[in-house]
């Protein structure tokens, strides 16, 4: 029951957030760039229904542009951890031996490090930018990745299936492809939902460090930074872009919950 | 028992080795010359040089690497570019100001956590469960940093009850500091007592379905007895694990809480530290705090047997 309730609240909001990403490539109410310094830090009206900032541009404007940037990245992040990881993390369950080892030691320090301060990490290296953080972040998920595939796929290639693939004589990559991979798809489909709401979460985190998407480029995180200061007289400032984050993390944890639900019947029993 | 400790510790050596190699190859992805950077326009060719081979730049990676590591071994983290102070007391004042907000948060959120937790699983499916689980859902949620914002928003600005910024350490003028602190900490104390509720909440409907816990009601234990005795001493130790890696990510992760309180901690050092390419802090408080997420890990795992005397008992 309570699987569709989360289903329920939890695909609007989502939908809402993604759906005003995708509108903002096409159209905006204003330029999210355009400053008009006469119209700076107006509360919510009609013309502006968020408000406008310390430049006076549209909040709106700006909220939608973030959209757009946060789920573009929150998406590139998650796939480029879920084909990075699943190349490793395949191999290493299909391969075993010396070659799996090395590669889970490699993996087990990965993981010892706090996902967020390699992402921070690597953003020094790498310098701010779009590119940077779906690179920095998606590194920093891959670990994960790699380990419950390689666990899939160790439990995996004891079925019968998987050895009566390799009896008449198919090739490991034939098997790993044909047989292997299509039964990863529930572990990874549950992770990358999960993966989504953090990668969402980071960026935004970085952002307001000011390591993530520079601006004048529009995202949550740097709007919410670039508001603080102004608090105290324009707190839409702070608002709108915390509660967008909010939604968005709200809507990703509820799919996430139903999708587990559904696809691994032993935690919905609980 | 010796067995166990031994295994684990022995884990740990390979992992701190290899955590050290991917914080020296970070910072030297960083593009850009550290000597030029100290020298800006002003240096001479011959200067450079110099410096260069003071700071043993000239010389292969396998044998800067080793250099840097054995120093590090020591506790010479070597020094700021910024301002030449030494790197570790400088690491280790301003994580003391981190590790007091984590660890009064996590002891904060782990009390409610595992209370509440527990009691949501006791009446499992009710309203009161319910209500703790859509409660949960919506804290975590809400990103630290839009929560702190919120809670200064509305205690700081509206309310006025607290100073919106500015520190002033313990040692200084211990109820002004509370002052600071309450913020902080109540932020990262709400976020995380949502995380531990949830993994309490689980554990606790595993142990409760347990057939010593139906034995334990049919001798007559009143429910508070059952779930006191029997119920949370068996849930705690999923939670133990969990309280761990909370505890690592914050520390990772602080860097976020404490600007949004301008408190000057460790995660502040290293941002700020990242924005003047003072690459020598960069790298002692990404192996700093790499290496306490090891040990603060390794001391939970360590720990463990004491709140489940099954591990380790081979």
């Amino acid at each position: 029951m309570s699987r569709w309730i989360g289903l329920l609240i939890g695909l609007p909001l989502f939908a809402a957030m993604g759906g005003m990403g995708l509108v903002a490539f096409f159209w905006t109410p204003y330029d999210p760039r355009a400053a008009r310094i006469r119209d700076r830090l107006r509360g919510p009206s009609a013309d502006h229904w968020f408000g406008t900032d310390e430049f006076g541009r549209d909040v709106l404007s700006r909220l939608m542009d973030g959209a757009q940037v946060s789920f573009t990245v929150a998406l590139s992040t998650v796939v480029f951890a879920i084909v990075v990881g699943t190349a490793i993390g395949v191999t290493a369950g299909f391969l075993r031996g010396a070659a799996d080892r090395v590669i889970m030691a490699c993996n087990d320090a990965l993981l010892a490090f706090p996902g967020i301060l390699l992402a921070l990490g690597l953003m020094v290296a790498l310098g701010p930018g779009q590119f940077s953080i779906v690179l920095a972040l998606g590194l920093a998920y891959t670990p994960s990745v790699v380990r419950i595939l390689r666990g899939t796929v160790l439990s995996l290639r004891e079925k019968e299936y998987v050895e009566a693939s390799r009896m008449i004589g198919n090739s490991d990559a034939y098997t790993m492809f044909r047989h292997v991979l299509p039964n990863c798809v529930a572990p990874i489909a549950v992770l990358a939902t999960s993966m989504f709401g953090w990668a969402i979460l980071s960026e935004s985190a970085l952002s307001f460090l000011g390591l993530g998407v520079p601006p004048p480029a529009a995202t949550w995180g740097n709007m919410l930074s670039s508001g603080r200061p102004y608090m105290a007289w324009a707190e839409w400032l702070s608002l709108a872009p915390g509660l967008c984050i909010a939604i968005t993390l709200l809507g990703v944890n509820l799919l996430g919950d139903a999708l587990r639900d559904w696809l691994d019947p032993r935690m919905a029993a609980s | 028992m010796y067995g166990y400790v031994a295994r684990r510790l022995a884990m740990t050596l390979p992992t701190l080795l290899l955590v050290s190699v991917a914080v020296f190859g970070l910072v030297r992805l960083i593009p850009g010359d550290p000597v030029q950077l100290m020298f800006g326009d002003l240096g001479t060719l011959e200067q450079m040089a110099v410096a260069r081979a003071a700071l043993g730049l000239d010389e292969g990676l396998p044998t800067q690497f080793w250099r840097w590591l054995s120093s590090a071994a020591t506790g010479d983290f070597g020094a700021s570019i910024t301002n030449g102070e030494a790197v570790l007391p400088l690491i280790w004042s301003r994580f003391q100001v981190s590790a007091s907000v984590v660890l009064v948060a996590v002891t904060i959120a782990s009390a409610i956590g595992v209370a509440v937790g527990t009691i949501a699983a006791w009446r499992q499916n009710s309203g009161v469960d319910l209500t703790i689980v859509a409660l949960t859902t919506l804290i975590l949620s809400i990103p630290t940093f839009w929560l702190g914002l919120m809670l200064l928003l509305l205690f700081g600005v509206k309310l006025g009850w607290l100073p919106v910024i500015g520190y002033v350490s313990v040692a200084e003028d211990p109820l002004q500091a509370v002052a600071f602190l309450v913020l902080p900490i109540a932020t990262l104390a709400l976020h995380e007592s949502g995380v531990i509720t949830r993994m309490a909440r689980a554990s606790a409907i595993d142990v409760l379905r347990l057939e010593y816990i139906a034995h334990a009601r049919a001798k007559g234990l009143s429910e508070a007895r059952v779930l006191i005795r029997h119920v949370l001493p068996n849930a705690f130790a999923p939670t133990w694990t969990l309280v761990g890696l909370i505890m690592g990510n914050l520390l990772g992760g602080i860097a976020v809480t404490e600007t949004v309180f301008s408190l000057p901690g460790l995660g502040r050092l290293m941002v700020d530290a990242v924005f003047g390419r003072d690459y020598p802090v960069v790298q002692g408080c990404l192996l700093f705090t790499a290496f306490l997420y090891v040990i603060v890990n390794l001391m939970i795992d360590l720990l463990y047997p004491l709140f489940d005397p099954r591990v380790g008992a081979e």
